[in-house]
This record gives structure tokens, C-alpha cells and sequence, in this order.
């Protein structure tokens, strides 16, 4: 298994606010691998960086052996790197069909009736929806969109922030399900979760972020076990 | 496999038909703009036009290119732009010093004009260029207000310049006049006395023509890759970003093309005056097109290009009112919105809509088999 994405040292301000205090993970190839964390731990501060949409002020972020310090973001996912940003944030005016086609703004036109067909493989109900406009969709549904927008650009890397985020019971089980199933045809994912009990049942390997630094770190069935992690963060 | 294909399929005649529907919308609009403006030119041929109606095309065609031109920024891209007037003030002085620059090489008014015109666009897309590099760094409010500023540093701008043209070549000076003109020289553009003297050949017809050319431009770029990304931004900016558009890059090439749009149509309303002067393109001008835009629906070509034509005539029809002028004015501005977010209204209309459409749609059905035979 080779490192896909290796983020070392890495430091983010926003403006005095030092956010990102110094961490340092990897994800492997085919991995899934969870950042978990309370609110304001610097889960999706993390993402963004990665992503190019803040900047790391030290260390460096290399994705399939690239330094992508400054590498603006559009050609980051052009690169094979994805990120579904949190609170689902679809094309709210657009149809399903076209939400998916601009996720392939950075593939040639050609693949994209295969690509929308893998999508709609997997989310039978993005299908059965495709001419209507996502605004009308249900969170769930839109979640599903998101993620079907971010596969249409051939990610080696999924970014998922929070898909779980205000979704009812149920479907956050639809959605890791979803993500489980990614994971087996191949797809490497960095998941960021505040549901720690779902992320790291699924994760290979996960890291517990506290105020800006990584605290503990471990494979997710260790993380799972341990003591201080049932005590912090998933109810005694 | 057979079904993957049969799939497949549907979505390719999906795509077809959203092509369509997108195709028919714009027929319609560049049907409409024809067809009125060709009653028009026949009624003015004839006679049949008033004075004061005659006085108006150009103007008019200037203010709808305006619409065009401005619901490219707020109806496509979604950001409010306060100070469309200046990129217009650019296009009709730039435009104008061009043309009586070039009043003795060039004696044929057609090809002066049309020189004239692209002049003010380029310098209107120059301005663009150069106001968007901060601006569309911005969002919302903050870039509403400094387009207002900026549109205000263009009047003032002109407002201040003096531009000579003798023998020597072009001599510019800035606040007072200090070109120092040999004898066969001539100011083009004295502050604030703006450009006196300018030869009036903007014609209906070439407003028609840039009608055209703007409504062309726009419905080509809506419809490009560019234009589902510029749409994809206001969307959803953070969306945007995350599929790979390089957001800013985008913004600025619908920005540069307003404001391009924008340039020519002030050259084409300038020419139609003996002078111009720099507060012609204030606040209020600025308003007055966001008005159209607003008033015709964001986004809505054929809606602003009908908002520009009733808003340009209305303060004029309603000169016998004198001094309720702007108020009547006002009130049926409010009228006009009332009715439109009237739901039993709009559903009345939506009905009519329809069944101009279905007419419109038969015809071109019938067009169809008569070219198939």
C-alpha cells in the first residue's frame, strides 16, 4: 500500500486564531481514514487546507507524490483529489443530472454519460430524480448528490466533510453504507465526522483531533476500544 | 447491456431536449426583437412614429443593450452592480473621441460608427478588466458599493480630462485645460463641458444590429461551458470550488463582457446626442438599468429588454403629468410588481404565455415538414 495524500506539519491562522496547531497524518491507498473531533477542533479547517482553499503557513500537504502548496484549488481536483464540503452545498437551482455533470467541469465530455451511469448505479435514487431540481431534494437526497457530484471527477482521494450532518438515524446508516460500499470497489476516503461511533466502525484507521492538534491516533477498532475515546466522545 | 444502452439513451435525448428548450427561449427573444423592431422601422419609414418616438429608438436601443448587458452581471453571475453607468460613460466618451478622431479620415458615417462602437467596447472591456481585479475579490453588499464608487471615479474622471487632438497628435491634461493646441487643433473632450459637436450618426438600425450582436453574445456565453460555471458559482460558491472552476477566472470573463456590452451601447447613445457629458452616467443611470434588470427578471432577457423599452418611454408618455412625472412613474413601477408577484395574475399570464408558445410552436412545426418536403 502506497501513501496517497501525506499532510506534514501543518499550520493554519485565521487571522490571530491559530487553528491548526502543527499535525501530521497520512492516508494510504484504499483506505478509509477518519478525522473525529468536538466542533471546532479543526476537522474541516484541515479539509479545506488540504484542498487548497486555505493555506498552511509551514510543513507541506504532498498528494501522489506532489507538493500542493501552490497548487490553486481547481487544478487540485483536476488532480484526482475531491472534497464533498459540509452541509451538503449542491447546485440548489440546478437538476440532479445537471448538479452531476458540472462534478465533471474538470473531465472531457466524452466520459461523462459512463460516469453519470456508475452514479446512478449507486444511487438508485439520484435516477429516479435526475430531472428535478435539487433544491427540492431531501437532506439525505442531497448528501447523495453531493457525493455522486465529487465521483464524477475520478477522485483518488474522496474528501468527505460531515456527510452524516443533519441527517436522521436512518439515513446516516444509508450514507456510511454508501461510503462502506465505495470503499470495497476501491475508493480511498478521508472522512471527517463528528459521529465518531459511525466513522470509526468503518475506518481502517482513524486520528482524534482536540483543539488544533492530533491527540490520539490508531486503527479504528483500537480507537473504538479505548477507554478515553468511549469517555470523550461517544458516551461513556 | 441492452438496457445500459437503452439508459444511455434517454439521457442523451434528455440532454437534447434541455438543448432545446434553452434554443426555443432564445428564438423567442431574438424573434421578438426583430419582429418589433422591424414594425418599428416600417412605422418610421412611413411616418407613423411621433416625434418624441423618433427622437427615442437609439436611446432605447441603448438602454436595452444596457439590460443585456447588466443582466449578464446580476441575472447570470448574481452580483449587484452599482455602477453600470460608468462602464457606459467609458464606451460613449472613448467611443465619441474615437469617431471625431477619425470624422476626416473616414468620411463614410456607417464604418465611423462601427469603428466608434468597438472602441468603446474594448475600452469598456479594458475598464472591466481593470475595476474586476478588486471588485470581484468581493461579495454581496461590499461589491455592490464599490461598484457604486467605482462608477462614481469614472464620472469624475471624465468630469476632470481634457483631450486635444492638432497636428502633433492626442495631448491629454487632467483638471484644467492645459493641452496648449496649435491653431488647427480641436478640443475633443473639455471636462466638465463633456464632447461638444459630435456628428449624430447612431441609426435605429445599428442600435438593432448591437441589440442583436449583445443578445448573441450573451445567449452564446449562457449557454458555453463558461456560463454553466459562471451559473454554477452563483449557485453555490463553495460547490463551485469543490467540482474544480476556478471561480475568480470566470467571474472575470463575464464581468469583462458586460462591461465590453456596456461600452458599446454608451458609444451608441452618445452619438445620438450633439453633446455628452459626464453626468448623464450618475447613480441614477446606474439604477435606472438595474431597474430594467430587476423589473424584467434576473436572469430574464427578453423580460429586462421589455423593462428597458416601457422604462424609457414612460417618463416621456408621461410628460403631460409635468411635474407628477416621477411619481406616477413610481407608482406604476409599483403596480407593475404587485401584478407580476400576484399569483392569480401570474397564472393568468403563464395561460397566455402558453398559448402564444403553442402558436409559435405549431408555426415552426408546420416550418418543419414544409422545409422536409
Amino acid at each position: 500500500m502506497s501513501t496517497i495524500l501525506k499532510v506534514e506539519d501543518i499550520n493554519v491562522y485565521y487571522g490571530s486564531i491559530h487553528a491548526i496547531k502543527g499535525i501530521s497524518f497520512s492516508v494510504n491507498e484504499g483506505e478509509i481514514v477518519t478525522l473525529i473531533g468536538a466542533n471546532g477542533a479543526g476537522k474541516s479547517t484541515t479539509l479545506n487546507t488540504i484542498s487548497g482553499l486555505l493555506r498552511s503557513t509551514t510543513g507541506s500537504i504532498t498528494f501522489m507524490d506532489e507538493n500542493l502548496a501552490r497548487v490553486p484549488p481547481h487544478k487540485i481536483v483536476a488532480k484526482g483529489l475531491a472534497l464533498v464540503p459540509e452541509g451538503r452545498r449542491v447546485f440548489l437551482q440546478m437538476t440532479v443530472q445537471e448538479n452531476l455533470e458540472m462534478g465533471a467541469f474538470t473531465q472531457s465530455n466524452a466520459g461523462i454519460p459512463k460516469d453519470l451511469e456508475m452514479v446512478y448505479e449507486l444511487f438508485p435514487r439520484l435516477r429516479e430524480r435526475r430531472r428535478q431540481v435539487s433544491g427540492t431534494l431531501s437532506g439525505g437526497e442531497q448528501q447523495m448528490l453531493a457525493m455522486g457530484r465529487a465521483l464524477m471527477s475520478h477522485p483518488k482521494l474522496l474528501m468527505l466533510d460531515e456527510p452524516s450532518m443533519g441527517l436522521a438515524p436512518i439515513l446516516v446508516e444509508q450514507i456510511f453504507d454508501i461510503i462502506r460500499n465505495l470503499h470495497k470497489a476501491g475508493s480511498t476516503i478521508l472522512l471527517v465526522e463528528q459521529n465518531a461511533q459511525a466513522a470509526l466502525s468503518i475506518a481502517d484507521r482513524a486520528y482524534v483531533l482536540e483543539t488544533g492538534k492530533i491527540t490520539v491516533s490508531g486503527t479504528g477498532k483500537e480507537l473504538l476500544a479505548s477507554p478515553e475515546i468511549k469517555k470523550a466522545y461517544l458516551g461513556g | 447491456m441492452n438496457m445500459k444502452l437503452g439508459k444511455l439513451g434517454a439521457s442523451e435525448t434528455d440532454k437534447l431536449r434541455h438543448m432545446n428548450s434553452f434554443g426555443r427561449k432564445n428564438a423567442i427573444t431574438y424573434g421578438f426583437v426583430i419582429v418589433v423592431g422591424a414594425i418599428l422601422m416600417a412605422l418610421n419609414a412611413t411616418g407613423g412614429l411621433s416625434s418624441m418616438m423618433r427622437g427615442m429608438l437609439v436611446p432605447i436601443c441603448a438602454y436595452v443593450v444596457m439590460a443585456i448587458s447588466l443582466n449578464l452581471t446580476v441575472g447570470i453571475m448574481g452580483e449587484l452592480s452599482l455602477g453600470h453607468a460608468g462602464f457606459m460613460s467609458v464606451g460613449a466618451f472613448t467611443g465619441t473621441a474615437a469617431a471625431i478622431s477619425l470624422q476626416n479620415l473616414i468620411p463614410q458615417a456607417g464604418l465611423r460608427l462601427f469603428i466608434a462602437l468597438l472602441v468603446g467596447a474594448i475600452f469598456g472591456a479594458i475598464f472591466g478588466f481593470l475595476i474586476g481585479i478588486p471588485v470581484l475579490r468581493l461579495k454581496g453588499d461590499y461589491l455592490a458599493i464599490v461598484t457604486l464608487a467605482f462608477g462614481e471615479i469614472i464620472k469624475s474622471i471624465f468630469n476632470n480630462l481634457f483631450v486635444g487632438l492638432d497636428s502633433r497628435g492626442f495631448h491629454f491634461s487632467l483638471l484644467s485645460d492645459k493641452t496648449n493646441l496649435e491653431p488647427d487643433g480641436k478640443l475633443i473632450i473639455g471636462g466638465p463641458m463633456g464632447i461638444g459637436g459630435i456628428q449624430k450618426i447612431s441609426t435605429f438600425l445599428a442600435g438593432l444590429i448591437l441589440i442583436l450582436v449583445a443578445l448573441f453574445l450573451v445567449f452564446h456565453f449562457i449557454n458555453s461551458r463558461q456560463g454553466r460555471a459562471v451559473m454554477a458559482i452563483r449557485d453555490n460558491r463553495i460547490a463551485a470550488e469543490s467540482v474544480g472552476i476556478p471561480v475568480f477566472r470566470y467571474k472575470m470573463t463575464a464581468f469583462t463582457l458586460s462591461a465590453a456590452i456596456a461600452g458599446a451601447a454608451g458609444t451608441l447613445f452618445a452619438m445620438n446626442y450633439s453633446t455628452i457629458v459626464a453626468n448623464k452616467f450618475d447613480f441614477n443611470t446606474s439604477i435606472l438599468i438595474l431597474v430594467f434588470v430587476v423589473l424584467g427578471g434576473q436572469g430574464n432577457l427578453l423580460g429586462g429588454i421589455i423593462a428597458a423599452a416601457a422604462l424609457t418611454i414612460l417618463p416621456e408618455a408621461l410628460r403631460q403629468f409635468s411635474d407628477y412625472r416621477m411619481l406616477v412613474y413610481a407608482i406604476v413601477l409599483i403596480l407593475v410588481m404587485l401584478a407580476t408577484n400576484n399569483a392569480t395574475f401570474r397564472d393568468k399570464l403563464g395561460k397566455c404565455g402558453r398559448k402564444i408558445k403553442s402558436i409559435f410552436g405549431g408555426k415552426a412545426r408546420e416550418k418543419e415538414e414544409t422545409a422536409n418536403v
